[in-house]
């Protein structure tokens, strides 16, 4: 590491109840061009939060969830999501599921497993297309990562430990990919098997690293719900790299 | 259940164009070339539609539409009949992926994967794509030079506290 690293520059919003960090290096880091396409991501999340928010009414998510949208009328960016979705549902022999059963037996939707990344990962664009500049962008610890050149130093992520939220476990290098953390800190368990409805046991976070961030935050939520199995599984995925750290805090790489 | 089939049925041509797409992840230590064509098996760019047969197309999106017409969650008429679709064979770097959509009358009943690429995780391809992940325990994130941080899901309190936002703020 004897060259001499540049500082990037750097901002957060707050978009779809999540921290939006974003890093450039290169040309136009910080300048109006930039300034331009950060605003274009931010439009492009806030416009997602409006079609996929359960915490807002008329959304089309809380439509379809209280009986006023129909999938077959859906708007193209949901019926993206919902074929996403079901992959990986599949992938996943059914742990990962956007389905909720809901009390009259009708199914009720939550989206929020594959929209994130999806929604960061589509955003990325707008700062990807700036010349000559580097991005890392983040959404609630997700991240796109970018060079301009593809054998220009990579951006160094650290891989926060879910034990400890303050320090890191790990760091990876990427030029371009992305990064995903499904983990029970910070907002507590909020990621149930699908077939059990109960939370997973003796892991603490899995992270994987994917060509996409569509892929690595669907694989990161599916193999943290299968609990136990989550190395076995991650490990029959083509393409993706990764970490588990376990309930007893030891790591193991995929 | 027959909500949740006819959910995926204008949606569901997707998943039958398996082309890989391209993404360079970490080019520098990927051999011989900065660009692969990846592929989950599953997972497929939308965006790769144009690789779909015009056959496969139409025919799912006629299911849709007939869908809407009966009403969505009722059972449709007596006459229906159960065809498959058979998508085309998509090369990817993992090997040929191919699906197969079963519909019967208006509704998709099933998909199913005819080949995919061969999972094998000792595959000297899959590991050449093994970035190092560097684990220690003492790191932090000073002596790491860390630019960026993967971690939970942050609500907004959590990120107060968390190493992000003490990156977020020395940039500023």
């Amino acid at each position: 590491m004897s060259q001499v690293r540049r500082t990037p520059w750097r901002d957060v919003v707050q978009v779809m109840g999540l921290p939006i960090s974003v890093a450039l290096r290169g040309r136009h880091a910080g300048d109006d061009v930039a300034l331009t396409a950060w605003a274009r991501v931010q439009a492009d999340l806030h416009a997602v939060d409006a079609m996929f928010s359960r915490y807002r009414d008329d959304s089309w998510v809380s439509l379809f969830n209280s009986g006023h949208a129909d999938v077959a009328d859906a708007p193209a960016e949901v019926r993206e999501v919902l074929t996403l979705a079901e992959a990986a549902r599949s992938a996943s022999d059914g742990a990962f599921d956007v389905r909720r059963p809901g009390v009259d037996g009708r199914t009720l939707l939550d989206t929020d497993g594959v929209v994130k990344g999806w929604a960061v990962q589509r955003a990325a664009r707008h700062l990807i297309a700036l010349d000559d500049t580097d991005v890392c962008l983040g959404g609630g610890g997700d991240l796109v990562c970018w060079t301009a050149e593809a054998e220009s130093a990579p951006w160094q992520i650290g891989i926060e430990d879910p034990h400890d939220p303050g320090s890191i476990v790990a760091r990876v290098p990427i030029t371009r990919g992305a990064v995903a953390t499904s983990s029970a800190a910070h907002r507590g368990t909020h990621i149930v098997d699908a077939r059990t409805g109960r939370p997973p046991q003796h892991i603490a976070s899995v992270t994987v690293l994917a060509p996409d961030l569509v892929t690595a935050d669907v694989d990161a939520t599916a193999a943290f719900a299968q609990g136990a199995a989550a190395l076995r599984w991650l490990r029959s995925r083509p393409g993706r790299g990764g970490l588990i750290v376990w309930g007893d805090g030891s790591v193991e790489t995929v | 259940m027959r909500r949740i089939v006819l959910w995926f049925a204008s949606t569901a041509v997707v998943l039958m164009l398996l082309a890989g797409y391209h993404t360079s992840f970490s080019g520098a230590l990927t051999p011989g070339t900065s660009t692969s064509v990846y592929s989950a098996g599953v997972l497929a760019a939308p965006q790769t539609s144009k690789s779909s047969t015009s056959s496969t197309s139409s025919t799912t999106s006629n299911s849709s539409a007939g869908g809407n017409a009966s009403g969505g969650a009722s059972v449709s008429g007596g006459a229906s009949t159960t065809s498959t679709i058979t998508g085309d064979t998509v090369q990817t770097r993992w090997g040929p992926v191919q699906v197969e959509v079963s519909v019967a009358g208006s509704k998709i009943t099933g998909v199913s994967v005819l080949q995919y690429p061969d999972t094998n995780p000792t595959d000297a391809q899959i590991n050449g794509y093994a970035l190092p992940i560097l684990v220690d325990e003492t790191m932090t994130a000073q002596s790491a030079n860390i630019d960026m941080v993967s971690g939970a899901t942050y609500t907004s309190t959590g990120y107060q506290q968390s190493l992000q936002s003490a990156l977020d703020q020395a940039g500023r």
